[in-house]
């Protein structure tokens, strides 16, 4: 008999929902069905079943083509193309779970490397504004239980969060809120009429790349000061009745998105964001979050905080001491002058997701992609990895946009032989002791250090 | 009617491409979510063009071929935007500002008509920029 | 691990009363023995100190806020992070270090137990993932308890035995160890702006106030008859004249009686009093009560405090306590990060600069040497910073040179701008009390193992106890006249063997040890209205499911776990 697995986390958005039911077939291989995903959800956890994923390493050859390899000498390979490297840049982590990345970070200690993770092309930016302004914050529950004024700049999570809005933001009924939406006034600040938008008591239309301004006429106008007629595009009138709505809100959410980090002004947009949530709190109550694009993208900003200190752009490359300096130590400054001299892509598509120019620089030196599937980074490299699918194949421990850790299980077991972000980056690193005759350092017993490939379900 | 429009750039997710990026990039539906520009009437109408025309987007980083449509998200005269992917990426600008994050969104590009021009596939301009694409793929 | 004996050192173990006598102490695999045989690994301890290995009752190292301190200040590493030890792990950060530097510089400092301070239970995965990653020292976790909705439901209606189930509950889904009350009351208010500054301040919403949820778990505590007592941050920290509010907190344990199997004498434990012993109405007449707080204390024997003295550093303060660090930033205007946590708590983190040459941080300065000095009891006073709150872990061995001597104490308190206005606030410069060895070792040891219940594992150097053993590099008999070599005595030690295993050789770290989470199973009769709530709340109000809540023991692989069967 089919069976119905519930409380399913999804590895895929910064929601990480973790309400999903899968139907698994008897043999606890295959994902039957699914209930509770959005679109996107439901096709990861399909698309694991997919007949034509790899399974084994694939290594290029001369010719261009690849041939399958065993672990032993993709392990082999991976572990002497970064004893070799003078820097090696280990970049990705948008889709695996924390262990994966502590993993990593023993690996990257040892080479020498720079860790980076999407952060870096992505919410970097509000890393930024953090070091310089904090983070007054919140869970996602609070949003539910007393948000009556949530506000959506530059992000547009009926896309790229597609349950955001019913489990958190907009619809759902909380113990404060219990009329739900009708209690709620939705400000949506976007240079387009998105389907977020469509949903928003105000639509301020802004200018393109005019948010830092914008900002600033809510900060004015929050102090009691006159601003012009008009503010990036937007009428006074308008910004003073948004305004309003915000001072008199009980509970204020600001989420804020690419919109913020990817234009101009970058971390300032964000910078000026949290001023105007510490703003709001001589008012009343007010919280900003940044909406976090992958389900535990989160994470390697939380492993990497509590093992160097770091959040991303962590370079590890002085082997005595960790150091950081975005703009310097990024992935894509590091690519775009040469910097480095080896490339690992793990659990993210470099090759879709890199301005293409990044991607020819970094194609110079050794390439190797860890992901479970084929992607444009995994069509360049000179190795691809397979590994489990966190979440669907492997459990794990992912952090929601809002830091709150979800242990995700695992609902299928993976492809024989296939292994775990973690099982190969600790193989990886035993690979490296052997070559450079050093002893593996293990936090715990090695036989406690292994925990999550047998996490209870 | 004008050879050429200049027009303010952002690439950003959409639900179609989050959907089709799951199911593989190497899938006609990811060609089909992202191989697209989304840019106003009027200014298609000042390119001269039609809904579902090939263009060529160039910026300063790069040239891309892209087929035009009417904007499934409202869009105003002045902008354009390409979903978030392999084709977006051939022309956003690396540039950080010192922060480490490329400028994904507002950059200028030049969109001008490429009716004859045939959109290439993400493994083509991928494996194309690095030499390893070959005719017939690999 | 094998048999080791550490040869004629100075032993100093005031649980069994032994005062400097030359000693040898046996260890055979992880206890301490009566004796080893002659194959045994001799440490040469001649002219040294052996005591046991140190206890924290209160330190914020692991977990979500002590995260958002590290992430959010990189200067917090710019200069200050040590060169790794090869071949050990890269140590990162002052005030707020990584996990792996937090191992190392506890065991360096000889703690073989640290207590974190203050868990949210909704991010507990991510406390044990970062306890998991701190080397060497043993380590349990206390939940917050005093703005929890259930908690704050069963007390409003005097229901102890569900608040007991649900406690006992959230003690095994979180793997905590006790009952920590931050702000009681005043951090649920927080979530809608707002504080509560008394005892009697109602709770927007709850219909309860602070005084009553201590008592109520205070009671619930003493029913489950749990290893530690509750463990209270009190209201109105940190505010000119709130010492009052603090001896009227205290003064809610007066009468109620220790229930429990572990030898646990108090039913309150009350963290960094320094914070809590304020008097005067503003900034500009603040001055030390330290003396009124523990005149009470010496006189209240079921109570324990620690001090959270101020080190004088820059720092990083991190609480739940979120009203408090809203209202911290309005004076210091530096970054300011907050979390809300849906039903259950809050917490706040805020840079700060505890500067010799401010008066009110110099006044700070001696309020919680004071408290160190005026108490008649060792065994009930625990050193801490509240680290990194009102200094980092790190600056302990200072605490101790400072209690020590007088010496050390003037030479501080004259490098300061307003040496005249701090001696006019304060009474430190009165006091000649320079505390002995014993009275350190019980400050640190026996003392806080008592308090946690933990007297049968940590705390002395009895046979049958953890072999936990640290040799400090000081003569008992001729003690240095230079104070600093009683810091650097401290902060290096000559030797730690911890839990049997050699984990520190010339204040140099040779081994990860072995490193336990302790965590409390309190068994309680099955209480079917608790576990509809329970189901209730996850349904309607939490954003995370029942099921992904608890838990994994895969995050706690190497538990050591305190079984209580409560009697119907």
């Amino acid at each position: 008999m089919p069976k119905w697995i519930t409380q399913v986390g999804c590895p895929y958005c910064g929601s990480s929902c973790d309400d999903l039911e899968v139907l698994v077939s008897d043999d606890g291989k295959k994902v039957l069905e699914t209930r509770n995903a959005c679109v996107i959800g439901n096709e990861i956890f399909h698309h694991a079943s997919n007949p034509n994923r790899p399974t084994r390493p694939r290594m290029r050859q001369e010719d261009g083509t690849v041939k399958e390899i065993t672990y032993d000498e993709a392990i082999d390979y991976t572990a002497k193309a970064l004893l070799k490297a003078k820097k090696p840049l280990i970049y990705g982590f948008g889709s695996t779970n924390c262990e994966g990345m502590s993993a990593v970070g023993r690996v990257a200690e040892k080479a020498g490397a720079v860790l980076d993770n999407c952060a870096s092309i992505c919410h970097g930016p509000s890393f930024l504004a953090i070091f310089d302004n904090g983070y007054p914050s919140c869970t996602l529950g609070e949003v539910k239980n007393r948000a009556d004024v949530v506000l959506f700049w530059g992000c547009n999570p009926m896309h790229a969060h597609p349950r955001h809005t019913s489990r958190y933001s907009i619809f759902p009924r909380g113990f404060f809120t219990t009329k739900g939406n009708m209690q709620r006034t939705i400000i949506c600040v976007d240079p387009r009429e998105t389907d977020t938008a469509k949903l928003a008591d105000i639509h301020l239309m802004i200018d393109q790349g005019h948010d830092y301004e914008l900002f600033d006429a809510f900060r004015t106008v929050l102090r009691g000061h006159d601003i012009p007629d008009v503010v990036a595009g937007i009428k006074k009138e308008q910004i003073l009745e948004a305004a309003g709505k915000m001072k008199n809100g009980r509970f204020v959410m600001i989420f804020y998105g690419m919109g913020c980090c990817h234009t101009d002004g970058r971390n300032h947009n964000v910078d000026i964001a949290i001023s105007t949530t510490r703003d709001l709190n001589s008012h009343t109550k007010a919280s900003i979050m940044a909406m976090r694009g992958h389900y535990n993208i989160a994470g390697p900003g939380q492993v990497w905080s509590w093992q160097f200190g770091f959040p991303y752009c962590v370079d590890l490359s002085r082997g005595t001491h960790a150091h950081m300096n975005p703009g310097e130590t990024s992935s894509i400054d590091l690519a775009m002058r040469d910097e480095v001299d080896c490339f690992v892509n793990v659990g993210t598509d470099a090759g879709a997701h890199f301005p293409i120019e990044a991607v020819r620089h970094l194609k110079k030196h050794p390439f190797i992609t860890v992901d479970p599937n084929i992607c444009m980074a995994s069509e360049i490299s000179d190795l691809h990895i397979p590994v489990r699918i966190v979440g669907v194949e492997e459990p794990g421990v992912v952090y929601r946009m809002d830091n709150v850790p979800i242990q995700f299980k695992k609902v299928v077991d993976g492809p024989d032989g296939v292994l775990s972000d973690e099982e190969l980056f600790d193989r990886v690193y035993e690979r490296m002791c052997e070559l450079t005759e050093t002893e593996p350092i293990w936090i715990l017993n090695r036989g406690h250090a292994h925990g999550s490939s047998t996490a209870e379900q | 009617m004008k050879e050429k429009i200049v027009l303010n750039m952002i690439t950003q997710r959409a639900i179609e491409e989050g959907q089709a990026m799951e199911k593989g990039k190497t899938t006609p539906e990811y060609f089909k979510a992202c191989s697209i520009v989304e840019m106003n009437p009027e200014d298609m109408k000042k390119l001269g063009i039609w809904r579902n025309t090939n263009v060529r987007v160039t910026s300063e980083a790069g040239s891309v071929i892209v087929k035009a449509i009417e904007p499934t998200q409202y869009v105003p005269p002045g902008l354009a935007h390409i979903r978030q992917g392999v084709w977006a990426n051939q022309v956003v600008p690396p540039r950080t500002q010192s922060t480490g994050t490329p400028q994904y969104s507002g950059f200028p590009v030049t969109i001008e008509p490429a009716i004859d021009e045939r959109i290439k596939t993400a493994l083509e301009l991928v494996q194309g920029a690095v030499g390893l694409w070959k005719e017939g793929g690999n | 691990m094998a048999e080791i004996i550490i040869k004629n050192g100075f032993v100093v173990d005031p649980a069994r009363k032994i005062n400097g006598d030359v000693m040898d102490i046996a260890i055979k695999d992880d206890k301490i023995v009566e004796k080893v045989g002659s194959g045994a690994k001799e440490i040469d301890a001649r002219g040294k100190v052996v005591m046991t290995g140190g206890v924290d009752i209160h330190a914020h190292v692991a977990g979500p806020k002590v995260n958002v301190g590290r992430l959010m200040r990189p200067e917090d590493k710019l200069f200050k992070s040590p060169n790794a030890q090869a071949p050990y792990r890269i140590e990162s950060g002052f005030s707020i270090p990584s996990t792996f530097k937090t191992g190392y510089d506890y065991a360096r400092m000889g703690y073989a137990f640290v207590m974190e301070a203050a868990m949210p239970p909704l991010h507990s995965p991510h406390v044990h993932e970062e306890i998991h990653d701190t080397p060497i020292i043993d380590q349990g976790a206390l939940p917050v308890f005093a703005n929890n909705w259930f908690v704050l439901e069963y007390l409003k209606n005097r229901e102890i035995e569900n608040s007991a189930a649900y406690t006992a509950w959230l003690l095994a889904a979180t793997k905590g160890y006790g009952v920590k009350l931050v702000n009681p009351g005043g951090t649920a208010a927080w979530a809608w702006g707002l504080n509560c500054l008394t005892l009697n301040d109602p709770v927007p919403f709850f219909d309860i106030t602070p005084a009553e949820i201590i008592s109520g778990l205070m009671q619930t505590n003493e029913y489950l008859g749990l290893p530690h007592s509750i463990h209270i941050h009190q209201n109105s920290l940190g505010t000119p004249g709130n010492y009052e509010i603090t001896l009227d907190s205290f003064r809610l344990a007066e009468g109620v009686k220790a229930n429990n199997k572990f030898s646990r004498d108090s039913v309150m434990h009350s963290t960094h009093v320094q914070f809590h012993s304020y008097g005067g109405d503003s900034w500009r007449n603040f001055e030390s009560k330290a003396k009124e707080v523990m005149d009470y204390i010496n006189g209240q024997k079921n109570i324990t405090v620690d001090l959270g003295c101020v080190t004088l550093d820059e720092t990083t303060t991190m609480t739940a306590d979120g009203p408090f660090e809203h209202h911290l930033n309005q004076l210091n205007h530096l970054k300011w990060a907050n979390t809300d946590v849906e039903l259950e708590t809050a917490a706040g983190v805020v840079p700060y600069v505890y500067d010799k040459d401010i008066k009110v941080c110099g006044i700070q300065w001696a309020i919680g040497l004071e408290l160190g000095l005026y108490a008649k009891d060792p065994m009930r006073t625990f050193i801490t910073t509240d680290h990194p709150n009102a200094g980092p872990f790190i600056r302990y061995p200072r605490i101790i040179k400072w209690l020590m001597s007088k010496k050390a104490r003037e030479e501080t308190l004259e490098s300061m701008k307003y040496t005249d206005k701090v001696i006019d606030a304060t009474n430190i410069h009165s006091l000649d009390t320079e505390r002995t060895l014993y009275e350190i070792a019980q400050m640190t040891r026996a003392g806080p193992a008592k308090a946690l219940g933990l007297s049968h594992i940590f705390g002395s150097l009895a046979p049958g106890m953890e072999a936990n053993v640290v040799v400090y590099d000081l003569n008992f008999n001729d003690m240095p006249d230079d104070p600093e070599q009683i810091e650097r005595a401290f902060l290096r030690s000559s030797n730690f063997i911890k839990s049997g295993d050699i984990v520190v050789k010339d204040g140099d770290i040779v081994s990860h040890g072995n490193k336990r989470t302790f965590w409390v199973n309190a068994r309680v009769k099955e209480n079917p209205q608790v576990i509809r709530d329970i189901h209730e709340k996850f349904l309607k109000e939490y954003t995370v499911g029942l099921g992904n809540y608890s838990v994994w023991d895969c995050l706690a692989p190497n538990p050591y776990v305190i079984d209580i069967d409560v009697e119907a």
